[in-house]
């Protein structure tokens, strides 16, 4: 199920991270896999956020790929799920005031101005 | 759980008496400051060497009075960001003058174990599966000191700087 | 190593092979850290530590590398470097910041044992940037060129450089520890809003020594350093602050992190019993061991000997006719250059405050620049200030005017040194993973308001400091204006207060009403600015001195009776 249709369920949960290497913010994408872009997020739903959160970070630990492990809150907009807060919104973009930085200068940002 | 000494992992002729069991008067033994106030009259005429252990909270001042009658005191780390030991190792043996073994216990890590002997400690409890090679990097890294110490390999004046351009 | 000397002349502190060994040294332990984290052997509550005393923080988009300027202080040679490391391994820009220092903010922790070995190359690193240890010592920005000087500060805040550096006693100390000294008459350092502030002084004989100030400090909640010694000679003053820092090791909170700053110990213990504290370990300490021995302050000074001024008339007939013949050029002369203790130079201020820009931000080819132009005109030495901004403070009056032409085709000849553009904002939300709001917009847009050079004259000296949270960074807690982010359920607030003053006068500023939104908020200072300009008296009264008279009334019913 796309990251679009599972939002509509309600208010769901995203997985974030910054990866250990090198400080990018990854996503929890389907089937555990960490991904760069919002669009590829998983989305869950808050009942089950806390566990799966709880599972992607002891791994994540155990196999030294991200610090910083927790969920937010997707809210749907225009159709697109989107962070619901702002802060999320720029870790998930880039820079409000540098749009030619971060994700949202290389296309991997899943609303707003995201070219693809 | 391992001691480090000296870079190495070494033995350890003490151990530590949790307060309530019996204290055995045949051999070296740590017991809590906490006892030491409660009972020091029970340890009157011991033979065998005594060692008390300070929580991270309490003072150098606290056991002044009494340093001669140890021949270790062991310095708790609650965690080791909190850095209160360092000064109160310095201040044993800066103010007080204590010359015995001071013990670094709690949770430490090698990437302080040169500022633990230049505070003036001589031994630390690292925990179990600890890597030896960490500890005795530690002592090897770095080799120059801005500040006077109480590792004597360090310079006395006030700054490093001295023993060049002086 | 490939080591580059950072240029003879500059007035910056020259490396011996001791300092480079320990330097290489801490390079190598970084290195070794990085791996054994990635390996698995350090945890990241371990690592954490660690990687802050090495200046790295994890932000919001990566990890974010605070490079040290001691005392704001690098040579043409070391910017360059900076130039390269920021296009190399960072996206081409970095950020100054009020702590004298620069950030980059796209940084790699696998990169980062090379950037580290990189820096050092030129004697530079990332050390004490961060972490609850002592942190870089700041100093005035016009040291070893303003004329109210009465001793060099750099010389002290090398001396501390060298004292502080991995402190065995002192580097996991209950919360971080900033030390600020003033060298001059006139405090350019904010020695108040510090955990101790150093203020040079002479005695009756004319010997140099310091007043201490001890427990300053902003952040959730905001204090005055109070004066804990009128008079420390210098051969003490190591010995002083080594017993104010084991005071403050031993019973500085460590319950909790927002209670953790002498701050907090020096209002909970009371400033009796905290200076008994103080006296009586210093009393002890006092001696042989801790003297600072005037030889070693004497080989330290030959560091800082001033750069070989030209003999020269004071008034420059070329500047004269420059003046007069560009307005644009008058604008900034008058607003962005300072007097000079030597005749024929001047101090001047480039600022990197474009109306609608970044505040702090400069991109490498800028660096690049300044570091040319440094050379040029400034015996190759520049300074960061604590207001964002960098000083070329050698500058022959003869040369202000090619100087100013290079710097304003690069975007980089802003006349707003201390006025309303000139405006501190710390990352805030766009990159800081603390923030409740978003600091550089509002001060682009604040900028972008006042732009007119002439109107910004008009209104004169008006620093306003925007935080994107509590901590402070911005200071805006003495900001003529502050302005401090807040968040309303998920939506960006602004919190205006005014009265603030970070000179000697030291004040916090008061919270004016309830927080308003981002449009608003320029809105509301504007209408300030409006209640200010038509309240002054004889159109010279300083902002603050204005609203001292007539009070926040005025101020509140124009912002708030629209509603
Ligand atoms: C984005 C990364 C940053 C983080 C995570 C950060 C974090 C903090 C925190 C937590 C405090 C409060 C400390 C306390 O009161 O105990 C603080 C204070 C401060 N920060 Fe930052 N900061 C950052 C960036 C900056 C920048 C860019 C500047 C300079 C422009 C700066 C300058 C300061 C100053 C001057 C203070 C002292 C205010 C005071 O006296 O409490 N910081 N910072
Ligand atoms: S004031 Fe807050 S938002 Fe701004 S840099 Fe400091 S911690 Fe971040």
């Amino acid at each position: 199920m796309s990251a679009k249709d599972r939002s509509k369920e309600g208010s769901m949960k995203a997985i974030t991270a910054n990866r250990l290497r090198d400080g990018e913010v990854v996503f929890l994408g389907d089937g555990g896999r960490w991904v760069e872009s919002f669009a590829e997020a998983a989305l869950f739903p808050r009942d089950e956020a806390d566990g799966v959160l709880a599972a992607a970070k002891e791994k994540a630990e155990r196999e030294r790929f991200g610090v910083d492990i927790y969920a937010f809150e997707v809210v749907e907009q225009d159709g697109v799920p989107v962070p619901a807060t702002m802060r999320e919104r720029i870790r998930t973009a880039g820079p409000t005031v540098r749009t030619d930085l971060g994700k949202q200068a290389w296309g991997k940002q899943a609303w707003g101005n995201q070219a693809a | 759980m391992p001691l480090i000494e000296n870079g190495r992992i070494g033995e350890d002729a003490w151990s530590f008496i949790p307060d309530g069991e019996p204290v055995p008067n045949d051999r070296p033994v740590i017991i809590s400051f906490e006892r030491w106030q409660a009972e020091r009259d029970s340890f009157e005429g011991r033979n065998a060497r005594l060692g008390v252990r300070l929580k991270s909270g309490t003072l150098a001042g606290a056991i002044a009075e009494d340093l001669d009658r140890f021949s270790l005191v062991a310095v708790e780390f609650a965690k080791f960001r909190d850095g209160r030991g360092f000064s109160t190792a310095r201040e044993l043996r800066e103010r007080y003058g204590y010359t015995g073994e001071i013990r670094a216990v709690g949770h430490v890590i090698p990437d302080q174990y040169l500022f633990l002997v230049r505070t003036g400690f001589t031994s630390v409890e690292a925990p179990e599966g600890t890597n030896q090679e960490s500890w005795a990097n530690a002592l090897k890294e770095i080799t120059i000191a801005f500040q006077p110490s109480l590792d004597d390999t360090q310079p006395l004046s006030l700054l490093r700087r001295k023993l060049k351009v002086g | 190593m490939n080591h580059i000397a950072p240029g003879a002349r500059a007035g910056i502190y020259h490396y011996d092979e001791i300092d480079r060994q320990f330097v290489a040294e801490r390079v190598e332990q970084f290195r070794k850290q990085v791996d054994r984290r990635l390996s698995g052997e350090l945890t990241e509550e371990e690592f954490k530590p660690v990687r802050l005393m090495n200046g790295l923080y994890l932000q919001l988009h990566a990890y974010m590398l605070r490079i040290a300027v001691p005392y704001g202080v690098m040579s043409a040679v070391q910017l360059r470097k900076l130039a390269e490391i920021g296009r190399r391994y960072d996206r081409g820009y970095g950020h100054f910041t009020t702590r004298q220092n620069l950030q980059y903010n796209w940084i790699k922790l696998e990169d980062t044992p090379a950037i580290l070995h990189e820096l050092a190359e030129v004697d530079m690193h990332a050390l004490q940037t961060s972490g609850n240890c002592v942190r870089n010592v700041t100093t005035d920005p016009f040291v070893g060129a303003a004329k109210d000087e009465v001793v060099d500060g750099r010389v002290y805040a090398e001396i501390l450089r060298q004292w502080t550096t991995m402190h065995p006693e002192f580097t996991y100390l209950p919360r971080k520890f900033k030390i600020a000294i003033s060298g001059a008459e006139s405090d350019r350092a904010a020695v108040r809003i510090h955990d101790v502030g150093l203020l040079a002084r002479r005695n009756d004989k004319g010997e140099p020594g310091f007043s201490f100030y001890v427990g300053g400090g902003l952040g959730r909640s905001p204090f005055v350093g109070k004066l804990v010694r009128e008079w420390v000679a210098q051969e003490d003053f190591v010995a002083y602050l080594e017993a104010i820092l084991r005071v403050y090791n031993q019973y500085g909170r460590r319950d909790n992190i927002y209670k953790a700053r002498i701050k907090i110990l020096v209002h909970e213990l009371g400033l009796e019993t905290f200076t008994r504290e103080v006296e009586e370990e210093f009393a002890r300490l006092r001696g042989p061991k801790y003297r600072l021995d005037p030889e070693v302050v004497e080989a330290i000074r030959q560091h800082f000997a001033p750069p070989p001024f030209e003999e020269l008339p004071d008034h420059s007939d070329a500047l004269e006719r420059a003046r007069a013949a560009d307005p644009a050029f008058a604008n900034w002369l008058a607003v962005n250059v300072a007097e000079h203790k030597a005749p024929g130079y001047a101090i001047a201020t480039i600022s990197l405050k474009p109306a609608g820009g970044i505040p702090g931000d400069a991109t490498c080819d800028q660096m690049d620049l300044v570091a040319d132009l440094a050379e040029r005109h400034s015996f190759g030495e520049l300074r960061v200030t604590h207001v964002q901004n960098l000083v070329l403070a050698h500058v022959k009056k003869d040369e202000l005017y090619d100087l100013w032409k290079r710097l304003d085709d690069a975007g980089l000849g802003s006349a707003n040194a201390g006025l309303i553009g000139d405006i501190i904002a710390c990352p805030g939300l766009d990159y800081c993973a603390l923030a409740n709001a978003r600091s550089i917009p509002l001060a682009q847009a604040i900028s972008a308001r006042f732009a007119d050079p002439v109107r910004q004259r008009t209104i004169g000296e008006l620093g306003i400091k925007i935080s994107g949270c509590i901590n402070a960074c911005g200071h805006h807690h003495v900001g003529a204006i502050g302005i401090l982010g807040v968040d309303k359920k998920g939506t960006e607030y602004y919190q205006i207060t005014v009265g603030g003053d970070p000179t000697l006068t030291t004040a916090i500023g008061d919270i004016l009403g309830p927080a308003v939104t981002e449009t608003e908020a320029v809105d509301a200072i504007e209408a300030i600015v409006d209640v200010y300009l038509a309240n002054r008296r004889d159109g010279a009264e300083r902002f603050v001195d204005t609203l001292a008279r007539v009070g926040h009334a005025p101020f509140k019913e124009r912002i708030y009776a629209a509603d």
